[in-house]
């Protein structure tokens, strides 16, 4: 019988479908399998019609039968890769490919080939479904081969822990060969201990102590509810012994957490500073070693952050590399843009500083509707490639995001290059010799109107720079560069013209500043003091931090 | 000597009269057409928003005209770019009525721009469709409100989030200007009405556009890790969101631990970010691109193929629009004239299908019927709804949340009061110019 | 006496008692064309063309101090477009105060944006307000010693030429920021609106409006005069000297930065009436006033005027208003490749602005006909 339906399927499914594996063969399960198979298919052929309350029941049900498939489609369903075929209501896992889906049945593994957007639907889950989800597939990775996934399994139940982890975790203990995973284990014990009703008093006093020693933000929110007073100000916890204790480690672990916080206050502070770093140091070139006043320098960064988008478009499969493509990208197209820029406009207003703010203002002007036009004034999505989303785990009560990280790496990165640009190759000589004495560099035999074009394309190109990675912060829309240009000014300003180690200390104890009063003063506030500063030390040091000295500097 | 002073009084003369001549308004209108105004900014930093209620605007203008326009009469819009500049708002907004003598006028997106709006249209009797989701506090005759009060968005999603999700602890976040701070001032009062503690709210205001959010977040986080469900009310505005929600992904703060519910991000504002990590995170909203209705799905198929591209997106501000466009279509009809009073007289108490499959109503109070809904950000950029009232919530003009807005109400139908703030108290309406 | 010292002002200026003329005219004429010519006639001025010029003469005003300044002593303020706002605040809080208690709420004392954020009581610094001679008083006042303090520190340390011009650039982006809080109590980014009248007069009525729009035409008279008055004094010369070489005045004996403080609070003064008359005339202020980007526009406003003759500034502020206007209305979605393209061909084709060119062509006619004149 089972025999014969399984031919039917296998001649329809060849008939109907050109591209096909074989179906598993379902005589060869055992009687009892095949039993929970059935009951699987069951709870499984609920899910598209279930509301989000009934599917919480559901997916326990899934976790709770332990069927091989149990973990992939619990995984499939919080990654959003579970699907079903409008159809037949046939649950499938689903990847997203160019034209729609590309789906496989869950059960039976055999393999639809591609489908229309239109013909399948999510099984969608909300916030709550989520969060259950996560624990429930912690049951089943708690002992996975994979060190990360059992870290995030531990992490999970840190997290919202529930008594009938107990007897898993106690097993995973007993088997974990890692070190450090095994004090994460440790930890999670003692988080299920503390949430179980039938732990004695002194293993809840032990597990307290334990939760105080870890350093983990997690341990907080676990230990918060016993230190809770009522309205009426008794205490939700009855028992003294136990809200002493969690008070003493409360406090040690408030104190952790104040520490790491100055730590990450400085991290925070350097990445603003290195974003200060960037978006000046192009400035620095183009305002602080040519004098001219580039108001259009912002746009340069926006051309750049445009070009990610662009290369993002071009491909979209790569989006990793996409990003390392894009960095020449944008320093070719900002900068020839600059090259244009100077040769058609800034040429014609050497000897007038001041001019040259008005003819790049108009300019600015013209960029900024000109993308407005080409991608219309809606903001740009830039995807973040995996490698450069989510934070590096320091430990539980610091971690580091990723995408600032690089971006202070790549700013250093950027500003060592320029410095080896200008003081150990010949463009360099040439481009400081221009600078300084223009006559005298051109009677030597510079093209000075070559160098001028390349300073000026350099410094753009490095705009452009910039706006790669400002992409990865912020909006790619037309006011980008807007956002950037006054704070871009005040840092070359800060760290005084024409030296770029200036402009280094500029953006850095600015940005450091800034995030030592913000949560002082709050953000405004911030900003103005800081601004307060600037124009106060205007004026004590007229010339900023690193004033060049010499004759040349008067007039 | 006198030849000269005889020269140059010539040549002021002339210069005069040709600076006249050039501003002068050309009155004489041929009245075969209808003229509707849209006063939206193509330039600017509202250029991002604006746009789209532009396009919105003349796609309802061009599929009425379709439809044998109005009256018999087709009907002509007049563009004009306000240029996110707000004194400009009300110089244009002179221009359209004066100049131009337009019938109505669909615009504005921030309050600052109606704000400004106000005094000329109020003293030119014009009349005016407003489609965002605002503060309140406000009910002018010439304008009427067809975007969400505070307690057709602001209270029913924390009501949500308290009732469904089970929040205690609750972060107000917003952008530095009156929308968000007479939002979270009713919230505020809203909260502790329902017995949430002080300490228990925490509010935060950052300046707009603000990019660096590292402090921020990182206090969330920590606010939220106290052990009782936190969740995040966010009135940040525009450009602001994308370094919020990015910097939130990085440092790791899900939906599943503090979800954010925002009220100004809808299907557009994401059509800028890269959703992956928002996943999970609210929005409350009048109306979501996903509603399952007929008219949605008319109204979505006509925009791709007004607008010429399949993947723009609809959002609540664009029903607003849609609904407003088409109360202000009956009303003329039903008032058989463009007359400013005749229409405000009909568009009362008129019902117009919305697009989530229910009607909105035009209150006296200026202000509409709209149901509430909660979405949550899927990974294609749209919204899956979790959560929405059972049935149409009315518009309040004036919040019951505040002291002194407590006492005042609207009401432009009432013969007695027919005025947009009337205290109860002192049964009297200040202020206003009209009669 | 006074039209002795006019006359002396303006002997042999023909550019500015032409500039005087046609002013007072136009000032005349408008409100006549307005009030008293019935709606029909073709050349009926209606009141949006009177409030758009009256927005034109109050720029013109702020060109003209920007051009005080710039032009005449070479100070590049990026910061003027402050001077304007504070004046219009301390206007439109006079005006906020004139509202009493026809506000929404009916409060006799507090703005509509205190009650409803629930401010309990005034802040000081609104006190006063309700009388209008200290409000215009602190009209003069505000911006004035805002430049008196900040040009003392700046030009006591020799603060000059680029440095300048972004430190005025980070003042008016600090108090940008500043009044956008609503903690400030100034309203926030709303700023002041829904004004009802100035000195009981009613705001919205063309009487008003048309006094105001005289008025401003008056004082851009005046201050016009008191200009040219400047220039043409030996403080004037010595200001030409500061701007062509700094130091070697300095080094003649001359407080360099005396001379500049004074100009520079002048022209910051004159900032604050055209603030004060603005407000009135738009019907808001609000702290966009304040980005850094409305006083770059004032300095292209002058430039393509033609910086160093003040006629030159006005024509400038009221042609690229005027082009903005149109811009906006007639092309909605290219005036900013427009206006953006005639900044850059200005500033590359005309250094000398609309007066070079003005210039050049009249010496030509002259060349042309050598006779005319006879």
């Amino acid at each position: 019988m089972l025999l014969r339906r399984s031919f039917w399927v296998l001649i329809l499914a060849l008939l109907s479908c050109s591209m096909l594996t074989l179906p598993v063969q379902a005589q060869s399960l055992p009687d009892e399998q095949h039993q929970m198979t059935d009951d699987f298919a069951a709870v499984l052929h609920k899910l598209p019609k279930a509301k989000f309350s009934e599917k919480s029941s559901l997916i326990e049900q899934i976790a709770d039968q332990k069927h091989a498939k149990s973990e992939a489609v619990l995984e499939a369903m919080l990654e959003a890769r579970l699907f079903y075929r409008k159809s037949d209501k046939i649950i499938v896992f689903a990847d997203k490919v160019d034209a729609g889906y590309h789906i496989v049945d869950v059960l039976s593994d055999e393999d639809y080939g591609e489908i229309g957007k239109r013909k399948v639907k999510k099984v969608s889950v909300n916030n709550s479904l989520r969060r259950e989800l996560k624990s429930l597939i912690a049951r089943f990775q708690l002992e996975s081969e994979d060190i990360e996934k059992r870290t995030q399994a531990i992490q999970n139940i840190i997290k919202s822990p529930d008594p009938v982890f107990a007897a898993s975790v106690a097993r995973a203990i007993d088997v974990e060969q890692d070190s450090a995973v095994r004090q994460q284990l440790l930890t999670a014990q003692a988080a299920v201990r503390l949430v179980s009703d039938d732990t004695d008093k002194e293993s809840k006093i032990a597990a307290i102590v334990l939760l105080g020693e870890v350093t983990d933000k997690n341990a907080i929110a676990l230990l918060a509810p016993l230190v809770e007073q009522k309205e009426d100000g008794t205490y939700v916890e009855t028992d003294e012994d136990i809200r002493v204790a969690a008070q003493v480690s409360l406090k040690k672990l408030h104190e952790r957490e104040g520490m790491y916080s100055i730590v990450e206050n400085l991290f925070f502070g350097v990445s603003l500073g290195s974003v200060l770093l960037l978006a000046a140091v192009g400035l620095a070139i183009t305002f602080g070693v040519m004098g001219v006043i580039n108001m259009a320098h912002g746009e340069m960064i926006m051309l750049g952050a445009y070009t990610t988008y662009v290369v993002q478009l071009v491909m979209p499969n790569h989006i990793g590399a996409s990003l390392i493509v894009a960095i020449p990208a944008a320093f070719l197209v900002s900068g020839t843009m600059g090259v244009i820029i100077e040769r058609t406009v800034i040429r014609h207003l050497y000897g007038r500083p001041l001019e040259t703010l008005l003819a790049t203002f108009g300019l600015s002007l013209v960029l900024q509707q000109l993308v407005r036009t080409i991608f219309s004034p809606l903001n740009r999505s830039v995807i973040t490639p995996e490698w450069m989303s989510g934070s590096w785990h320091v430990n539980g009560m610091l971690s580091l995001t990723y995408n600032r990280l690089y971006i202070i790496i790549f700013s250093l990165l950027v500003l060592g290059g320029l410095v080896l640009l200008m003081r150990r190759t010949f463009f360099g000589l040439q481009m400081r010799a221009v600078t300084q004495n223009r006559p005298m560099a051109s009677s030597m035999g510079i093209r000075t109107g070559w160098v001028d074009a390349l300073t000026f394309g350099l410094g753009s190109g490095i705009a452009g720079i910039a706006g790669v990675a400002l992409s990865q912060l912020t909006n790619v829309g037309p006011n980008l560069g807007q956002a950037y240009i006054i704070d871009s000014f005040l840092v070359v300003v800060f760290g005084g013209v024409g030296n770029l180690f200036g402009t280094f200390f500029a953006a850095m104890s600015l940005g450091i500043a800034n995030k030592f009063f913000e949560p002082l003063v709050g953000a405004v506030l911030a900003k103005i003091l800081i601004l307060v500063f600037i124009i106060l030390f205007i004026q004590r040091r007229p010339r900023g931090l690193f004033a060049i000295k010499g004759r040349f500097v008067e007039d | 000597m006198k030849m000269n002073s005889l020269g140059w009084r010539k040549t002021l003369l002339t210069t005069v009269a040709a600076a006249l001549m050039s501003l002068t308004v050309v009155t004489a209108q041929a009245a075969d057409t209808i003229k509707v105004g849209v006063l939206h900014s193509l330039s600017g930093t509202m250029a991002i928003s604006e746009t789209t209620l532009k396009d919105t605007v003349l796609m309802m203008i061009e599929e009425q005209n379709k439809k044998g326009g109005v009256l018999g009469k087709q009907l002509e819009p007049v563009v004009v770019d306000p240029a996110s500049n707000w004194p400009l708002f009300a110089e244009k907004t002179r221009e359209l009525l004066e100049k131009e003598q337009v019938d109505v006028i669909f615009g504005c997106w921030t309050s600052v721009s109606r704000k400004s709006v106000l005094p000329v249209i109020e003293e030119l009797n014009g009349l005016m469709f407003y489609p965002v989701q605002y503060e309140g506090e406000e009910s002018s005759k010439n304008v009427f409100y067809t975007g969400a009060a505070p307690n057709q968005q602001a209270i029913p999603a924390v009501d949500y989030l308290m009732n469904e999700i089970g929040v205690k602890r609750w972060v107000l976040a917003g952008t530095d200007y009156v929308y968000p701070r007479t939002t979270n001032k009713i919230l505020e009062s809203y909260l502790k009405s329902k017995g949430v503690a002080e300490e228990d709210i925490m509010i935060n205001y950052t300046p707009f556009g603000h990019s660096d959010w590292q402090n921020i977040v990182s206090d969330i986080k920590k606010f939220g890790s106290e052990g009782k469900k936190t969740a995040v009310v966010s009135t940040i505005n525009g450009d602001a969101n994308v370094p919020f929600y990015k910097e939130l992904g990085n440092q790791g703060v899900s939906a599943e631990d503090i979800p954010v519910v925002a009220f100004s991000v809808g299907e557009e504002e994401l059509s800028g970010f890269d959703t992956g990590p928002l996943v999970g995170h609210l929005a409350a909203w009048n109306y979501f691109m996903s509603a399952e209705a007929e008219e949605n799905d008319a109204f979505i198929e006509s925009w791709h193929s007004f607008i010429g591209d399949e993947n723009r997106v609809t959002n609540d501000p664009m029903e607003a629009t849609y609904i407003g466009f088409n109360l202000w279509v009956q009303a003329v009809e039903k008032a058989g004239s463009t007359e400013v009073d005749k229409v405000h007289d009909a568009i009362i108490g008129l019902e117009t299908p919305n697009l989530t499959g229910g009607t909105a109503k035009m209150l006296a109070n200026h202000h509409l019927t709209k149901p509430v809904l909660i979405g949550e950000i899927q990974e294609d950029g749209q919204f899956e709804i979790v959560w929405s009232t059972d049935s149409e919530v009315p518009g309040d003009a004036w919040t019951d949340f505040l002291p002194e807005s407590a006492k005042v109400i609207a009401d432009w139908q009432d013969e007695s009061i027919m005025c947009g703030n009337y205290n109860t108290e002192t049964k009297k309406c200040s202020g206003q110019n009209y009669e | 006496m006074k039209n002795g010292l006019i006359n002396t002002l303006l002997k042999d200026d023909k550019a500015s008692q032409r500039f005087i003329l046609i002013l007072m005219a136009v000032s005349i004429l408008v409100p006549i064309l307005n009030l008293l010519v019935p709606e029909s006639w073709p050349i009926h001025v209606s009141t949006y063309t009177v409030t758009l010029l009256g927005k034109y003469l109050c720029f013109a005003l702020l060109a003209l101090a920007v051009d005080l300044i710039w032009g005449y002593c070479g100070i590049l303020s990026l910061g003027h477009g402050a001077f304007f706002a504070l004046g219009g605040y301390a206007m439109g809080m006079y005006l906020m105060r004139q509202i009493g208690d026809r506000g929404v709420y009916g409060n006799p004392e507090l703005p509509d944006f205190m009650v409803f954020l629930n401010w309990q009581e005034l802040p000081w610094y609104w006190y006063g307000f309700d009388n209008f001679g200290f409000a215009m008083l602190m009209v003069l006042l505000v911006p004035g010693l805002l430049a008196f303090v900040f040009g003392w520190f700046a030009f006591r340390s020799r603060v000059t030429g680029v440095y300048l011009s972004i430190i005025t650039q980070a003042m008016t982006y600090a108090l940008m920021l500043a009044f956008f809080r609503n903690e400030m109590g100034f309203g926030g980014n709303n700023g002041l609106t829904d004004f009802k009248d100035i000195l009981g007069f009613d705001l919205q009525s063309d009487y008003t409006r048309c006094t105001l729009f005289f008025l401003t035409a008056l004082s851009l008279a005046l201050a016009y005069l008191a200009c040219i008055g400047i220039v043409k004094s030996k403080l004037g010369r010595v200001l030409v000297a500061i701007r062509d070489a700094e130091s070697r005045t300095r080094f003649m004996g001359y407080r360099v930065e005396h001379y500049k403080l004074f100009v520079f609070v002048f022209s910051a003064v004159l900032a604050g009436i055209a603030g004060a008359f603005y407000v009135p005339q738009v019907g808001i202020i609000n702290p966009g006033e304040f980005t850094p980007i409305n006083s770059i526009e004032i300095i292209i406003w002058v430039a393509i005027g033609g910086r160093g003759t003040l006629y030159g500034a006005v024509i400038g502020a009221i042609l690229v208003n005027y082009g903005k206007t149109w811009f906006t209305g007639a092309f909605p979605e290219l005036w900013l490749f427009m206006l953006g393209g005639l900044f850059v061909v200005a500033t590359i084709y005309l250094p000398q602005g609309i007066k070079g060119l003005f210039d050049k062509w009249q010496s030509r006619q002259n060349t042309a006909t050598p006779t005319a004149g006879a």
